[in-house]
């Protein structure tokens, strides 16, 4: 709990540059509506429509296309507004400062509330197998987010193949345990270590690269390892996967409905939420130490190494940093990582297949952390809360989920362009922990 | 204590494909003395510099430093980030490199990266929190705050190296590079772009190190007034070549530096001497 307190210390700066007036908002709209005008006059403006002879028929549609004009102009003008509120840069704090005050207060708390919270989830929700379910597949990608939050957000380089080590994670238990059957409790450290070792080739060869081109050789290292997993059928099943992976056992105690199972020994009626309760523990008992050990190892010499390179990679090696084997710690550390969170998916889904494995999940892992705030654990967290829920709170829209959800992001991205918590919490002080501005602290070169 | 000179450059040359950068220079720093290295722009300076600390490999020459022990280091042969941590020799750069998203005290906690490192049992150690790692932290962050209060920004320590001000960011890059605790440090322009009270700082400032620390330092330096007030001995350069090399005052006084500086023929630097003495 004391781990995650640490990441919410927010100090909200002001920042008086310059009040955007009536005059620049109406221009703005005005500008926007034109825009709009130009774009849509045709699309919406005038159907065509083939008639029944065949010939070309026309008519307009000038009010819808006064209605959209119209959504736009007013629309523009809220997002101004909104962004002159929230947004953190080029504008006038209009939220006075009592309220600012509280939300900095709101926001040291948010972290132990939102553990409280999580950890009383399967209480709340016991009967609400659906919630259960989505809990942890959210657990799941802050676990995944974490951990990528170490290469990406601490040491500054930008993996797109994340996904790779949680296939070999998924791959490594399920293969372990189908073939020798060994318990999940023996195959998850050496998922770990099968990982972070791809992680460390991975590394290898991209050490030399920066920015986009680690971006693309990461993205096909991700790829090749898909790649292989679905052709490599005697050992992995091919596209058939790899089924009745078996369930994780209580220190051996299975959670089923057998006379050796967890109800029968504590003497209760079985229920197969039992299980999914378990799973919970487990995936959140997983997540938390993932953060322990990130927030340990920032306070560590090899943490600030991570971040330093971040920040200047030629100013480390002055300073006798071995760049490489830094480099190499942040991608086996973080496929560590990686590849605890794929043998937890694994002995969840009880089956896995190629499929489960796609740049999708990369990219969206990455959405995670960059939303997140670069670095900051509670933005990861709450970042995987955003995408994961959210998604699923748009269910409900059917066709135009994707449209509300990207429009959701592109919002944020405005208002927040350093993610939901942009700032930097120093790793040591001597009087005082004072945040850092996100204006300052550098992104990486990759 | 060895005799010897800490650094001597033997025959450096140093071609990027056809031009040629560096070309036979030899010259020696003394230990526990202030070296400086100056020229005109282009002279190759940097690029000497750069050879001294491994970011360049040279073409050819050696380059050797000899440490307190007799211990002699083939500087040549090291590549980057060995040469800071084997050899200890520290750099500072003409642009500032801080890490200006990190506080004052946490750009002096990386700089004592290999001894935390070692401390840290490699991280392993460290993760448990074993009590040796702690003392040791405690150690790295008295050094760091003694080095705070030398530079005169106790007081800024948890400020991010970013909202510092120039003069204060360069004397923290200094500070960052004697926190590494190098036998050699050095400087490449630390005065550059420093106004006239900030330059006395730091004339002073490195008085300090050379007297009280003994360390050697080596610098690059356009700004006269430091260079002649704080070297005991100067290496001018003129287009990759070493023109003159003395005391504060024989450098002064010799009409190939005056010519090379002024872009004259040495004919008429003479005249202008003579004519001003």
């Amino acid at each position: 709990m004391t781990a995650l307190t640490t990441e919410t210390t927010s100090t909200e700066t002001t920042q008086v540059s310059h009040t955007a007036g009536i005059p620049f908002i109406l221009k703005k709209a005005f500008l926007g509506a034109c825009v709009a005008l130009v774009l849509f006059l045709l699309m919406i403006g005038i159907r065509t429509e083939a008639g029944p002879d065949g010939q070309l028929t026309w008519w307009t549609r000038f009010g819808d296309l006064a209605s959209i004009v119209g959504l736009v102009f007013g629309g523009s003008i809220v997002i101004e507004l909104l962004r002159q509120w929230i947004g953190p840069t080029g504008a006038e704090k209009l939220v006075p400062a009592s309220v600012q005050r509280s939300m900095s207060l709101l926001g040291r708390f948010l972290g132990p509330a939102l553990l409280v919270f999580t950890l009383l989830v399967p209480v709340i929700f016991y009967n609400q197998r659906y919630i259960l379910d989505l809990a942890i597949l959210v657990l799941t990608y802050v676990m995944l987010g974490w951990g990528l939050n170490v290469v990406v957000g601490l040491a500054g380089l930008l993996d797109l193949g994340y996904v790779a080590f949680y296939a070999v994670g998924a791959y490594a238990y399920a293969l372990l345990a189908t073939n020798f059957g060994w318990s999940f409790w023996v195959c998850l450290p050496l998922a770990g270590m099968l990982a972070a070792l791809w992680g460390v080739m991975l590394g290898f060869p991209v050490l030399r690269l920066r920015g986009d081109y680690l971006a693309i050789v990461t993205l096909a290292f991700g790829e090749i390892i898909r790649l292989v997993i679905l052709n490599w059928q005697d050992l992995t099943g091919g596209p058939n996967g790899v089924s009745g992976i078996p369930r994780p056992t209580l220190f051996g105690i299975p959670l089923d409905n057998s006379d050796d199972g967890l109800a029968a020994k504590l003497g209760i009626e079985y229920s197969p939420t039992h299980r999914i309760v378990f799973l919970f523990y487990l995936i959140l008992a997983l997540a938390l130490l993932t953060n322990w050990v990130t927030i340990r190892l920032r306070r560590l010499p090899i943490g600030r190494a991570w971040e330093a390179l971040r920040e200047d990679e030629v100013a480390c090696r002055a300073l006798g940093i071995n760049t490489t084997t830094t480099k190499l710690t942040a991608f086996a550390t973080g496929a560590m990582f990686g590849g605890f969170a794929g043998a937890f998916f694994a002995t969840r889904q009880g089956f896995i297949s190629p499929e489960s494995f796609t740049f999708q999940e990369s990219a969206l892992v990455l959405a995670i952390v960059v939303l997140g705030g670069m670095g900051s654990q509670l933005g990861v967290a709450l970042a995987a809360l955003t995408m994961i829920g959210g998604f699923e709170l748009f269910r409900g829209l059917e066709t135009y989920r994707m449209l509300v959800f990207g429009m959701a992001m592109v919002l944020i991205m405005i208002w927040r362009p350093r993610g939901i918590i942009g700032h930097r919490a120093p790793t040591v002080y001597l009087t005082k922990a004072q945040a850092i501005s996100s204006d300052l602290v550098k992104e990486g070169h990759g | 204590m060895s005799g010897e000179p800490i650094l001597s450059v033997d025959r450096l040359t140093m071609r990027f494909g056809g031009i040629v950068a560096v070309q036979d220079l030899s010259f020696s720093a003394e230990r526990s003395q202030i070296t400086a290295l100056i020229g005109p722009n282009g002279a190759g300076k940097t690029t000497v510099f750069n050879c001294i600390t491994g970011f360049y490999k040279p073409t050819g020459g050696a380059i050797r430093l000899n440490h307190d022990d007799g211990k002699q280091i083939a500087l040549e042969r090291l590549n980057d980030f060995r040469i800071a941590k084997q050899a200890k020799v520290a750099r500072t750069f003409q642009n500032i490199r801080l890490f200006p998203g990190m506080t004052a005290l946490e750009n002096l906690m990386v700089a004592q990266h290999n001894t935390l490192m070692r401390a840290s049992g490699f991280t392993f150690l460290g993760l448990v929190g074993v009590p040796t790692y702690r003392d040791a932290e405690k150690r790295a962050i008295a050094l760091a705050t003694d080095w705070l209060k030398r530079i005169n920004l106790f007081d800024r320590a948890d400020d991010a190296a970013g909202n510092l001000a120039y003069g204060d960011q360069r004397r923290l890059e200094i500070a960052r590079a004697m926190c590494t605790e190098p036998v050699l440090l050095c400087l490449d322009e630390p005065a550059a772009g420093l106004n006239a009270r900030e330059s006395a700082s730091l004339s002073e400032l490195l008085l300090s190190i050379r007297h009280e620390l003994g360390t050697s330092i080596l610098l690059i330096e356009h700004d006269m007034s430091v260079v002649m007030e704080i070297s005991d001995h100067i290496v001018v350069m003129d287009h990759g070549l070493k023109i003159a090399q003395g005391t504060p005052r024989q450098v002064r006084d010799d009409p190939k530096v005056i010519a090379a500086y002024l872009g004259a023929d040495e004919e008429e630097a003479k005249a202008v001497m003579e004519s001003e003495s």
